[in-house]
């Protein structure tokens, strides 16, 4: 645990920018099983104050996806993916993320420990948000639970 | 949706209207692995769970948040909330239901807005809790 937090404790990846599309944004949607009008028509969106198409609340953590983000990490420690869990996630808002928006973010590791004699070990990330304008979209907080052995 | 949530008409100790959805069929992971960007085997191969340690594929934690997003967001405004958590609990599985809901726990003033925070959780129909968390929503 100790080598483990010296080598990635205060890791910071390369910033990351990601394109956010209307159709990826529909795709989001129907595959959470909604049909609210405000994520399929712009006219519906603008009529309920948004400018443009929004993304979904949680559609932030799928930006840091496309990114590679959370995957990186485990890249980095040699760990495969079906070993690794999401144990929580956690968003703060500040404005809306649109279909159009360009979002860049950058993911630091902010805290490692382990469970059960180091039989689960917890990776906290968080990650800011920004658009194109460098308007503070949203703050990602996760932690990733691996499973060691 | 309930627009204009009003401070003073909102109780500590109130539930606001729950939501299901479910049985979650292996069709909306695939589904779901494609239009999140979680392509994680776990949740398309059951010989790669396996391979993992767990018993076959299991539920996109994400995809059972966004089920507590949209109760949050049927009863206010996307665009009124201002902070959405939760720890993933327990895993669900294909054919699991999942049953969120949610409770006011307190009211409060900060930064010029009124706001209202929530406990939220999402259980499967056994009432095992899968998800455990909190959301605040800001108010008129």
């Amino acid at each position: 645990m100790d080598a483990l937090r010296k080598e990635f404790l205060g890791k910071t990846y390369p910033k990351f920018s990601v394109a956010v599309e209307r159709g990826r944004i529909a795709q989001f949607a129907r595959s959470i099983g909604t049909d609210d009008a405000v994520f399929f028509d712009e006219d519906a969106a603008k009529q309920q104050g948004y400018r443009a198409i929004p993304a979904p609340p949680t559609f932030a953590y799928s930006i840091t996806m496309d990114a590679g983000q959370a995957f990186n990490v485990l890249e980095d420690m040699g760990v495969e993916k079906s070993k690794a869990m999401h144990g929580e996630q956690g968003f703060t808002y500040f404005a809306d993320i649109c279909a159009g928006d360009t979002i860049t973010g950058q993911q630091k590791v902010t805290d490692i420990y382990d469970k059960k004699n180091g039989a689960l070990i917890f990776f906290v990330t968080e990650m800011k948000l920004e658009n194109q304008a460098g308007t503070h979209v949203a703050d990602l907080h996760s932690v990733i639970v691996i499973r060691n052995g | 949706m309930a627009q204009g949530l009003k401070f003073a008409d909102l109780e500590i100790g109130t539930d606001i209207p729950g939501l299901s959805k479910g049985p979650i069929t292996r069709t909306q992971l695939a589904l779901f692995a494609g239009a999140s960007g979680d392509h994680n085997p776990i949740h398309l191969d059951d010989a790669e769970a396996q391979a993992g340690g767990l018993p076959g594929v299991i539920v996109h934690g994400m995809l059972m948040m966004a089920t507590l997003g949209q109760m949050l967001t049927n009863w206010c405004p996307q665009q009124r909330l201002r902070k959405f958590s939760n720890r993933f609990a327990a895993m669900a599985v294909p054919g699991d239901t999942i049953m969120c809901s949610g409770r006011i726990t307190a009211k409060r003033e900060e930064g010029g807005e009124r706001l209202v925070d929530l406990e939220i959780k999402a259980e499967n129909q056994s009432g095992a809790v899968l998800l455990v968390g909190a959301a605040t929503v800001a108010v008129d």
